[in-house]
């Protein structure tokens, strides 16, 4: 594949964030999969120690680490890491301060589950620090990752999660947590960022992304893409139904066209024009948030590893 | 309806409701699937059917159903919800919880009014008691541990936050009352004392980490946190003993607890960690409502037949409307056969779980009629199944 499609995702790293129970981590691996497809070095990182990803692609739990766990058809691969806030602390304190044994020791009291869970938003500091790390990390002069993919905390969180400067300004007024939630909050703030929405054609999933954005927007956080996920094939095109005709329809077929076959057929097709009405004036309220929507097909056998490539080339798509 | 595993015992939700030894229902389950709408239908049920004196809490309810309860703001205070039958001599009131002045209160409650002033106005107070991890989950239960002090309703239902995982809600309370209770902030505020007295590791490596805390954080927030302590100082034990008190309502048999779940992987799957963890805490289990449940009345047409008929018909041309509806309910058909699958990995785990699943709905409930339909689906009137 070649720049043309490359082109259509051109941040280097890709926030994806959406209401519980949309599918942002199915998204999230799907972009990461079309991403690496590209022949882009790709990682796709979990904050939420859900462990998300290892049960998506069935692997062991994830650990601190970035282990390869796919190999896109194009060369490129991707990377996952699970971002733990206890090791990514002792990680930071090691890097400035040498800690080494003490440090061990520190997480054996519980102090360091102490110290992340005290300030609040230490926490995001050091997962978004993390992130940026790795987004700008080079080796020998060459960027190790050309994309990472943030499978990020929900839409009701994303607001606070990303805004670190915010969060860490209120308790750490100089220092280096200071100065590195001024790093993230820049690279956050830049073209190299976009945060993209995860949504299905239902009203709260609908609501929350649109207030989602109008929150990113007003942080000045370059929102990207609003992904509708599970999106049902547009049938039924002429919006009526009814007995009569679905009766000959079934007899035509060959068929049964007793009553209860045809109320049945009817009250499913009224219920999916309803739906689809609803749906459609749902599609009107994310359009006028002002982002490229882009829908991802309902896969009626689940997710497994093909139905994940089968969407990441849908995003590549789009 | 597809009906899951035909021994799982069924959820009797009237029987729940009608017992005037239920006293607190817990909605929890992972955030997304429709933990405040059973909650309000409960409720609603609650108050009509079984004329209970009956008062919902919510955390975060969507705009839309909050306003149809008369919930127009957070004031912390139930507000008696309109358009409720009251023929039964029930009645049905519900509040949004507010985080920040709940803590304001139990502050209050444990407290001098000038003890009280001086935490108010200190800076990690402010940010702690509203973005403090943890401190959604601890309000609510200390919300909870108020209502049910006063004895005033027959039944509290309670839509726990959407946490990052369900078990925050079970967490959190003691999380925070270890971090009031102080002895680590103490021993991170005192390195220099306890390092000369006593030289071990732990010791030594706690000066080493406070220094290192003040270098990360600054020396100013050591500074408030110490202000903090000392101005909470009084209030530790009545902290700790809230939270225990709270805890062992949640424990008792007056106390059931509803796993609200989708039939999506994750959810039914965070719905699986809560019920190991319930079982563990010895906390009353009632039962599982799986929302969100698709099914078919015309389900003795299998959907690979209706996909084969409609591919036929559109090959004729005619008929598109019926081979749209056989595409939708071939579709339907489908998704009711994958939402089984993924249900059953729970009942297959807590085969002994009550169990009851709730048709989806065309359209989003919002307002006290869909609510009072989602009641009578979690008691499946009309269901033959």
């Amino acid at each position: 594949m070649g720049e043309h499609v490359s082109s259509n995702w051109p941040a280097r790293l890709h926030v994806v964030t959406g209401k519980g129970g949309t599918g942002k981590t199915t998204v999230a691996a799907a972009l990461a999969l079309g991403l690496a497809a590209t022949g882009r070095r790709t990682l796709l990182v979990e904050v939420e120690s859900r462990q998300g990803i290892a049960q998506l692609f069935e692997v062991e739990p994830l650990p601190y680490q970035e282990l390869r766990i796919a190999q896109a058809p194009g060369g490129g691969e991707v990377r996952a890491l699970a971002i733990d806030p206890e090791e990514a602390l002792l990680e930071y304190l090691d890097m400035f301060y040498h800690l080494g044994a003490a440090g061990r020791a520190l997480r054996k009291v519980g102090a360091i589950d102490f110290a992340t869970t005290i300030a609040p938003g230490l926490r995001d500091v050091l997962l978004t620090g993390k992130v940026k790390e790795a987004t700008t990390r080079s080796q020998d002069g060459k960027r190790v990752y050309d994309a990472v993919v943030l499978d990020a905390p929900p839409t009701g969180r994303i607001g606070r999660f990303l805004n670190v400067t915010a969060e860490t300004a209120k308790l750490a007024k100089v220092g280096p947590i200071k100065n590195q939630s001024e790093g993230v909050s820049s690279l956050l703030r830049s073209p190299i960022t976009a945060v993209h929405v995860v949504t299905l054609l239902e009203e709260m999933p609908v609501q929350e992304t649109l207030d989602a954005i109008a929150e990113l927007k007003a942080l000045n956080i370059s929102v990207g893409r609003i992904i509708v996920n599970n999106a049902r094939p547009a049938l039924l095109a002429g919006g009526k139904v009814t007995k009569a005709e679905l009766k000959r329809g079934l007899a035509e077929a060959g068929l049964p066209t007793d009553p209860t076959t045809v109320n049945g057929l009817a009250t499913e097709a009224k219920a999916y024009l309803t739906r689809r009405e609803l749906e459609e004036s749902l599609r009107g309220e994310l359009a006028e948030a002002g982002q490229p929507v882009i829908e991802l097909p309902l896969l009626p056998g689940g997710i497994d590893r093909a139905a994940l490539d089968e969407l990441a080339s849908s995003l590549m798509r789009a | 309806m597809v009906p899951l595993t035909e021994d799982t015992p069924r959820l009797d939700v009237d029987g729940l409701l009608a017992d005037p030894s239920t006293r607190i229902i817990v909605c929890c389950g992972a955030g997304g699937v429709g933990k405040t709408t059973t909650a309000a239908a409960l409720g609603v049920r609650a108050a009509e059917v079984h004329g209970r004196r009956t008062v919902v809490l919510t955390i975060d309810p969507a705009r839309r159903l909050a306003q149809s309860m008369g919930l127009s703001e957070l004031d912390n205070t139930p507000r008696q919800v309109k358009g409720i039958d009251a023929e039964n001599g029930g009645e049905l009131h519900a509040m949004m919880l507010d985080m920040k002045r709940t803590f304001d209160e139990v502050v209050q409650q444990h407290t001098t009014p000038q003890r009280a002033a001086e935490i108010f106005a200190n800076p990690f107070y402010q940010a702690m008691s509203s973005t403090f991890s943890g401190t959604q989950e601890y309000m609510a239960m200390e919300k909870l541990g108020q209502l049910r002090a006063t004895d005033e309703w027959d039944l509290i239902v309670v839509d726990t936050p959407p946490s990052r995982s369900a078990l925050d809600f079970l967490d959190a309370p003691a999380r925070l009352s270890r971090f009031l209770d102080g002895r680590m902030l103490r021993l991170l505020l005192a390195p220099a004392r306890s390092g000369k007295s006593m030289f071990s590791l732990v010791t030594a490596s706690f000066g080493l980490f406070s220094r290192a805390v003040q270098k990360v954080l600054g020396a100013q927030l050591l500074t408030d946190l110490s202000g903090f302590v000392s101005a909470l100082d009084s209030m530790f034990g009545g902290f700790r003993h809230r939270a225990d008190e709270t805890y062992r309502i949640l424990q008792d048999p007056q106390t059931a607890f509803l796993l609200v779940a989708a039939p999506e992987r994750d959810a039914v799957r965070e719905a699986a960690y809560f019920a190991e963890r319930l079982v563990a805490e010895r906390m009353p289990l009632a039962g599982l409502v799986l929302n969100r449940m698709h099914g078919s009345t015309a389900g003795e047409l299998s959907a690979a037949r209706s996909e084969q008929a409609a591919a036929a018909l559109a090959a004729t041309g005619e008929q598109t409307m019926t081979a749209d509806a056989l595409l939708v309910h071939a579709a339907l058909m489908r998704q009711a056969e994958r939402e089984v699958r993924v249900a059953e990995t729970f009942t297959d785990s807590f085969p002994a779980v009550p169990t009851v699943s709730v048709t989806a709905q065309p359209a989003d409930v919002h307002d006290v009629d869909g609510l009072r339909t989602i009641g009578a689906l979690l008691v499946r009137l009309g269901d033959e199944a």
